[in-house]
Parts: C-alpha cells; structure tokens; sequence
C-alpha cells in the first residue's frame, strides 16, 4: 500500500474500551501476551468494581514484581507497583493509614507465595483488610518460565528441564489455614464466577483470597506442549469441577490433572485493625485515643479523637 | 510548577512529652517521633533497638499512632512506605542485620520519593557480629547499600537529646526532600541515659507534607517543583496516580530507555547534590586558627573530646568539626579547611569508611589519618590523642 493510499483509508473511529473509565487507556497496549489469562482477571476485576458500586476513589491497587504485577500500573486508581514479594506489606500500611478506603493486592503466585510467602501468611494470620487476588500460571513467566512454588509434578520449567519433583503448595488451603477470612478459587474461563467472587469479597472485611488459575500460553503451555491459550481454556472446561465444599486439603493441583474451584471460606472475623480498636478500648478505656488516619493527619499528627 | 515553599506547622502537644527528662538514646528517638508526628510505627525486635519500638508500642495508642511489629524488617519497611503514602508520617528502627534487610525498599522509597524515617542503631558486624556492642561501622551502607545510584540523607545524633532533636529534624527533611531519612545511631547512644529536655509542642517546628495544589486533570505525579522535589497528591481524591520502582516519566508511567533514566535518576541524584549546602548540618570548635581538625560524628565524637582538651591543653592548635548530617557529605568544609590546615583525624569505630570521604576532600592537600576501632566498645581517648600528637608532628 502506498502512502496515499493509506491515507485515504478511512478507518473508522476507534470504539471505546468498555472498562476505560477504570484502565489507563494511555498505557495500551499493555504487556501481556495474547491468550494470556490476566487480562481476563483484570477485566474481571473492573466488572466487579463497578458491579460492587465502587467509585475509582474508593480503592487502591498494589502490585509486586512480575507479569501480573504489572496490573497496578493499567488499573486507572491510585496504584503502587512495588518491589518484588513485598506488595502485601506495603498495602498493610496502605490500609492502615487509610481504613477509610479499599485496598486490593493484585499480584502473582511467585511474588505473593514465594518470595512474598512469609508476608502472605501473617497479613492473613492477623487478617488485615486487604483483598489479595493471586493470578497463577503455575510458573515465572516474565523471566522465561522457572519453577514456582505451584508448579504441578512432573511439569516442565527452564529451571526444572526434566519436569519438577516438588509439591507445590495448595493455595486456598494455605490461605485458609493461615487465617483468610474469605478464600475462593476459580479459573479464568469462570468469567461469571471470578466476577462474582470479586464483587462479593470487595463488600467482606478482613484477609480475603481470590486464586485465579490462567493461562501462560507463551512460557508455560508452550515449554509443556499443552497447546496455545485456547487448548488451556478447553482443559479448564473439561477439568475444573466446582465443589465448594471440597475439603481444603484435597485441593492440589497436579500436572494437566482435575481442579478444584469453589467458594472455600467466607467467615465474619474482625480485621486488624477492628480488634486492635476493640482491644485498645477495651484495656486502655478513655486513655486510649483511636488511630489518626492519612486523610486528615497532616503534620503534627493532629486529628485523633478520642 | 514553580517553587513550592515547605510550610511549617508546630507540633501536636497530644504527642510532646514537654519537660526534663532521663531517658536513654532510643527512647529519646521514640519520643522525637512522638513529637514530629510519626502516628505509623512499623518494625522487628532486634537488639540494640528494639527499645525505640518498645517505647513506641507504649506510646502510640495514648496519641493516635497505629504500631505494628511485622514479620520481618523486610515487611516492616515495604509496610512504612504504604503508612507514608497513605498520608501518615512513619518510621521503622533497626540494627546492623535488619538495616542489610531493609536496603531493597529503602531504594523503592528513593525511587517513589517516599518521606520516611529509618534509625538504624548500629552494632558491632559483619553479620551477626556483636549485637548488644557498638560499632560506627554502617555508615557506607547508609550511603551506598541499595543497589544502583542515588543520594540519601543520614544525620548522627551523638547523645540522647540529639536522638530527640535529630529525628525530628529527620522527619522534618523526609518530607522536605521526599525522601527516607537515616538516622545512623549506634548501641552507646542508644543505651546511654542522660538528661533529655522535651520543649513545649509550639517550639518545635514540623515540615508540613507538600501536597499538591493542582486538579487531577493538571497533577503529574513525578514533575518536579524548582528545588528538583515534586509535590504529593492525596489518595481517593481522584488524582488517580499511578507510582513505580521501575524508572518512570513525570506521570509515575514505567519507561525503560537511557534517555527516561537519565532525566530520572539525575533528578534524583541532583535533588541532594545541588540543594546539599541547604541540607548539610556541621557543629565546628575552634576552627579559625587550627593545625589540626579532629573530624568526628555520633559517638566517637564525644569519646574524642579529653583527647582534643588534653593535646590543646599543651598548646596544640586542635579543631573540632562534628558531623551532625554525615550525609550528604559536608563537602565544602573540608575542601576549605583543607588548604589551611595539616592534617585531619577522624576516629571512627570502624575499620575506615567516612575518613576516605574526608580523604578524598581533602585531596591531597593535607593529612588525613584515621584513628581505628574494630567495634565492640569506644575508643579509648589516648589513641585519638596519640594521633593528634603523631599529626601535629
């Protein structure tokens, strides 16, 4: 085509992105692969902010390193893309400086669960309020495809060439047992379900847990000869059986094997910062003076009433 | 964005414990954060400073403060840069292993321009090394231990009234600069107990938080004001920002080209260096007609003084020049006292890092030696008098 002939095209103005009040349009395209999965969880997740009423300013989203750790920086709210493993502490002073807002971690199994591990399991021993939503590939798929800790058996990554012989954790029990007041898990062709399961864990308090199981088509499905992103969809079809009232420690996952998704915990428990009211009040009565909160602190760290 | 003047607001009394007190280093530090309006408090036991979160755990729910021991000192920082964004003043306190910990979020809270305070009540190394003795022995790390380049600032505090004083000063310049501020303590200070003069709330001057006077529509997260600092924004205000580790354009968006990192991290870098003579805080003692200079900060600043009295004493021209803020590096002093003086001695409980600093100002023009101390206690006052005798040769 020459140049003026491509100057005559009229191509047709540019349909509105339905979520582009809630996406940074300005940053499209964005990172991820076609027939990646965490776009679909991303779209899930503004469906659910709107389904849930929520304005832009009421939430805040914090991410780690890696593939999805990169939705912090497409979500058009107030976002933090911080260091790698650390996005859960950090949104633990997030939520406690600002208890007034939402604060949704959105990040990856190898950020959240292995370096991120110890912070994962204490925010959700003391039950923070924070909504933490793990996209899982089953692999590290921005540095080329190495071993994660939910890597299945007998799976192939570039720092497991003959396949891995570890048990990979079984996340929504890890979670549970840890202390998550709200634990689901749902694959991203449970487009409907993870939506729900956002919208309902956006309105709960405390540590809540949402694992989305997507497909990693270029690193992960390819190194395994499991197809491209559709075959991994037609697997989820055929494999993932909704039980929510499995047992927690029958969850795990093998290589290419059944999943389990459901809705597994949805208990009403105090957050971190409820108990640490209740109890200060309790044993310190008038002398305790309740948290000054970010909005309204300004320098001297006025503003506490007691 | 023309030049945003820090405005100042004086202290909430609900936090100012005014009056005379005895209180050791690291309570005096706690107290300082009371004052300055630290109400976020994120930190890990580790000895010699656990004593300030001790201090804190007490103190914050009589005043509005919110204290959290973390899991780890990794979490701890990572969790006072959210507090800081969220709009609180915070600060977390460590020791030599946990300080090694922290290096990779306090490069974020460089990167993002995250006002915070971290004390760092330093301990005999390396690793485990001595933790209930003293060392001055974290000092390059204060200035070099997070990975690639940028400026920091690191004050020195050298009893407990400077642990009071200097961590309001600290938080004052964190929010100044928008960057975290070390406070480099050591296990001497923090334990030693001496009289400690709180003021009244309306004496002590805080840096209000510059945030922004912009709509949503105008604001850009990373465009700096004249002094190189840019402004902050409130969170759920609309303002919708977006910030990052990763190298960023003044709208906080991830560009990974030499160009964006030059314009970046230069800023960064040049924030510091090109407001240093704003920034850097000496205390000088008979400067004007000294042959030598005993160059000193925090504690071995205090164990050289019989040694400067005894060597004046006997006629020795001695000068004193006392780093309250080590970093950025009080460079055009040394430069100037250089070409007057012959030498520089700088005790130090370590086996040599702030002198090579003082060495390289000095630049040949004088000598610089250095009175070692492998840590584990103080200097015995006679070495350093030893090398003012052995400099004035």
């Amino acid at each position: 085509m020459t140049v003026t002939e491509r100057q005559s095209c009229q191509t047709p103005a540019e349909p509105e992105h339905p979520k582009s009040l809630l996406l940074r349009m300005d940053r499209m395209p964005h990172i991820w692969c076609s027939r990646c999965g965490i776009g679909i969880a991303l779209g899930c997740f503004a469906a659910a902010l709107e389904r849930a009423g929520l304005s832009p300013d009421d939430i805040t989203v914090t991410s780690g390193i890696g593939c999805t750790g990169r939705a912090a920086g497409y979500v058009k709210v107030d976002s933090f893309h911080t260091t790698h493993g650390r996005a859960i502490p950090f949104a633990v002073g997030l939520t406690m400086a600002r208890p007034d807002l939402k604060h949704v971690v959105f990040s990856g199994d190898g950020d959240l669960i292995s370096i991120g591990g110890n912070h994962f399991i204490h925010a959700a021993r003391r039950n923070q309020n924070l909504l933490v939503i793990c996209v899982n590939n089953f692999t590290y798929a921005m540095t080329g495809g190495q071993l994660a800790p939910t890597t299945p058996v007998n799976a192939r990554a570039t720092t497991a060439p003959y396949g891995s012989f570890e048990r990979p954790f079984n996340l929504p029990y890890l979670a549970a047992s840890a202390g998550a007041s709200y634990v689901a898990r749902w694959t991203s062709l449970h487009i409907r379900r993870v939506t729900d399961s956002i919208t309902e864990a956006l309105q709960r308090e405390g540590f809540r847990f949402i694992e989305i199981i997507a497909p990693c088509s270029t690193i992960y499905a390819r190194r395994n000869k499991l197809g491209d992103g559709l075959d991994l969809m037609k697997y989820y079809y055929e494999s993932a059986v909704i039980d929510h009232e499995a047992r927690l420690q029958d969850l795990d996952i093998g290589f290419q094997s059944r999943i389990v998704v459901g809705k597994f915990v949805d208990e009403e428990r105090p957050s971190y910062v409820r108990s640490m009211n209740e109890h200060f009040g309790k044993v310190l009565g008038g002398k305790y003076v309740r948290p000054v909160t970010g909005d309204v602190a300004g320098s001297s760290g006025a503003g506490g009433a007691k | 964005m023309g030049a945003s003047e820090a405005s100042m607001a004086y202290a909430n009394p609900l936090g100012v414990l005014t009056g005379v007190h005895y209180l050791d280093g690291d309570h005096s530090a706690a107290e300082g954060a009371c004052a300055a309006g630290c109400r976020f408090f994120a930190g890990y036991p580790i000895t010699p400073s656990t004593e300030v979160a001790e201090r804190v755990a007490l103190r914050f729910p009589l005043i509005g403060g919110q204290f959290i021991q973390m899991e780890d000192e990794l979490a701890s920082i990572a969790a006072v840069l959210g507090a800081s964004w969220g709009g609180l003043k915070s600060m977390t306190v460590t020791s030599g292993p946990g300080f090694s910990l922290m290096m990779e979020n306090i490069g974020l809270g460089v990167m993002m321009e995250v006002p915070c305070v971290i004390v760092d009540v330093q301990r005999g190394g390396p690793s485990t090394g001595l933790p209930t003795l003293p060392a001055q022995a974290d000092m390059m790390q204060a200035r070099w231990g997070s990975h690639g380049d940028y400026e920091i600032i690191a004050l020195s505090p050298n009893s407990p009234q400077e642990c009071f004083d200097l961590t309001i000063e600290a938080f004052n310049l964190s929010e100044r600069w928008r960057l975290p501020v070390l406070i480099m303590t050591d296990e001497c200070i923090g334990h030693m107990t001496e009289k400690v003069v709180i003021p009244p709330a309306d004496r002590i001057e805080l840096v209000e938080r510059r945030f922004t006077k912009e709509t949503p529509d105008k604001y850009l997260p990373y465009k700096p004001c004249e002094d190189l600092v840019p402004e902050l924004a409130p969170l759920g205000k609309g303002y919708r920002f977006h910030t990052t580790g990763l190298t960023h354009d003044e709208r906080g968006y991830p560009v990974m080209t030499a160009e964006m990192q030059e314009i970046n991290v230069h800023r960064l870098v040049d924030k510091i260096r090109k407001n240093a003579d704003k920034i850097v805080h000496v205390e000088k003692k008979n400067l004007d007609d000294a042959d030598i200079v005993v160059v000193s900060y925090g504690i071995s600043s205090r164990v050289a003084i019989p040694a400067v009295e005894k060597a004046r004493s006997e006629g020795l021209k001695v000068g004193e020049l006392r780093l309250i803020i080590v970093w950025p590096f009080p460079e055009k002093e040394i430069r100037s006292l250089a070409g007057k003086v012959k030498a520089f001695v700088v005790p130090e409980i370590n086996y040599g890092q702030m002198v090579y600093e003082v060495e390289r100002c000095a630049a040949g023009k004088c000598r610089t030696m250095l009175v070692p101390h492998g840590g584990g206690w103080v200097h015995d006052p006679e070495t350093i008098y030893r090398a003012i005798r052995e400099a004035a040769k």
